[in-house]
């Protein structure tokens, strides 16, 4: 499908989602809330069919972190880029690691790198950082750590 | 749940004990582990000598490579990457200096193309030499490692006399490559080439014709195309499982779309599968190489760009093949000479996360065969 007739598709399919320019791939913004049913329609609506998640992560734009899903299909090979934003004083959304099992990993560290509560997740612990880890998450740009310099 | 210190504390041996169902035991394979090829430490619980659950442990090689990128300009962060992956230094060199590359809107010049490419494909081979070679060490054989270094130091010769360097190489940087090849690099590589022909019957007739390493890797830690694609596996251990995921093929860059090659695949899905896509995607990376080493094109090997760069605000994602898989490079940048977020997404880190799905159910005995085939490279993991 070219991005055309993908974006025709999703508007049609996803009335709440947003679209922004720029990029070789299509972007959306969905609210959180609306995250865990897009998700499920976008790997299972049989024209879409985005069946590999590639790349999970989380950005800190210091007033509000946004999570960026970046789906693919196998089947079609159109990709597709999702964004959730998020409060950065509670940032929660729903896991989404039951719909692609890669997600739980990458939702594990993106949970310990930038404080993101999953909700519904199978196993939401530390996997990076050691046990005992407190303070702040170290993804987050307000981290500074005075022992360990990582500032070059 | 299960932690060192409770371990030691329920058993009067420090790494193994009694817990949950009666006969279920823990063991610790790790973090110092031959077997894991660094510090890999997992967690298995076991009932007999069948898994119940694998749980990997990382971090103990964790650098924050991420946010040291952050404080790092765009022509510095990529001498960081170079020590994720450090078997595919120059792809994971290439797949940064393109994403820069992407946000500059500069073109390289052929000659760089191609130098990139042969690079490229020569650190495959290594790659592979290496894993071949460890991963037949951890089944208790050592000859093959010798027979596999023998190439591979062939190839890191060759390396040394372009880049200076043999394992973390820097040779990519944005706008091409950092200066010219070596008089010596054709001969050298046509040398390899040789030398690899005459040597390759080697490998079949040690390993994959033997019937004990056979009996070993079938039908051990076996992966459905379904459950690769949603656990995100790249690389030969996706096409072991029939995914056609070559980055290569699906979405070319530099000049692969150019040259012959096939996307090896395979549909057994187990250990044996993913062990033949290796080595028959060496016998490919030769084909890319001969194509090329006659008909590099003179020119300049670097494009003129500014000392000091600024991408414009914006996203770019490029995704690359390194011997592991797909390597994604992703870049929030806020127009400044920093990059402000950026995203390494590693093969070796959803190629991982598998491990539990395929090891539950098999003997702890295979489980060196399956963490083999995958071939996990542990700072491509932590990062």
């Amino acid at each position: 499908m070219t991005n055309e007739e993908l974006k025709a598709k999703i508007t049609e399919l996803l009335p709440a989602a947003t679209f922004e320019e720029g990029g070789e791939w299509i972007n959306i913004n969905i609210e959180s809330k609306d995250w865990l049913s897009a998700a499920e329609l976008l790997r299972h609506e049989s024209s879409l069919f985005f069946n590999y998640l590639f790349c999970l992560t989380c950005i800190d734009w210091k007033t509000h972190l946004t999570m960026v899903y970046h789906l693919s299909s196998t089947q079609y090979r159109h990709n597709l880029v999702v964004r959730c934003k998020l409060d950065r004083n509670k940032p929660e959304i729903e896991s989404v690691s039951h719909i692609w099992r890669t997600a739980e990993f990458h939702e594990r560290e993106v949970y310990e790198l930038f404080g993101v509560n999953f909700l519904n997740h199978p196993d939401l612990r530390l996997l990076i950082l050691p046990d005992g880890w407190e303070g702040k998450n170290p993804l987050r740009k307000d981290f500074e750590d005075p022992v360990n310099m990582i500032k070059l | 749940m299960y932690r060192e210190t409770q371990i030691i504390a329920g058993s009067s041996h420090p790494s193994f004990a009694e817990v949950g169902q009666p006969g279920e035991f823990i063991i610790n394979v790790g973090p110092q582990h031959p077997a894991t090829h660094g510090v890999l430490h997992l967690v298995i619980t076991l009932s007999g000598e069948t898994i119940k659950k694998v749980e990997p442990h990382l971090g103990y090689i964790h650098r924050s490579i991420e946010k040291m990128c952050e404080s790092l300009s765009y022509r510095q962060f990529i001498y960081v990457t170079s020590r994720m992956d450090y078997l595919s230094a120059h792809i994971n060199n290439h797949a940064c200096a393109m994403c820069v590359e992407k946000g500059l809107q500069v073109e390289i010049p052929p000659r760089a193309q191609v130098i990139r490419v042969l690079m490229d494909e020569l650190t495959r081979i290594a790659s592979h030499e290496l894993w071949w070679g460890a991963m037949a060490m951890d089944l208790g054989a050592f000859t093959p490692f010798f027979h596999a270094f023998r190439e591979r130091e062939t190839i890191n010769d060759i390396m040394e006399e372009t880049c200076g360097a043999r394992l973390t190489m820097n040779y990519m940087v944005p706008g091409g490559v950092m200066q010219d090849i070596h008089p010596d690099f054709q001969k050298r590589v046509k040398e390899f080439i040789q030398l690899y022909k005459r040597k390759v019957h080697e490998y079949d007739e040690m390993v994959t014709g033997n019937i004990i390493f056979q009996n070993r890797m079938k039908n051990v830690g076996v992966l459905s195309a379904e459950d690769a694609i949603s656990y995100g596996c790249t690389g030969p251990t996706g096409r072991g499982s029939g995914v056609s995921c070559d980055i290569r093929k699906l979405y070319p860059y530099e000049i692969y779309s150019t040259l012959e090659f096939d996307e090896v695949l395979e549909t057994g899905g187990d250990s044996f599968a993913r062990y033949m896509v290796r080595i028959r995607e060496m016998n490919q990376s030769i084909r890319i190489i001969e194509q090329l080493i006659d008909n590099i094109p003179e020119g300049e090997v670097l494009t003129k760009t500014k000392a000091v760069l600024k991408l414009p605000k914006g996203e770019f994602y490029t995704r690359v093949e390194t011997a592991r898989g797909e390597l994604g490079v992703y870049i929030v940048s806020e127009g400044g000479t920093n990059p402000f977020r950026i995203k390494f997404r590693s093969p070796g880190f959803s190629n991982l996360s598998v491990l539990d799905h395929i090891a539950r159910g098999s003997k702890i005995g295979d489980l060196v065969a399956m963490m083999g085939t995958l071939d996990l490279v542990i700072p491509d993991i932590d990062r």
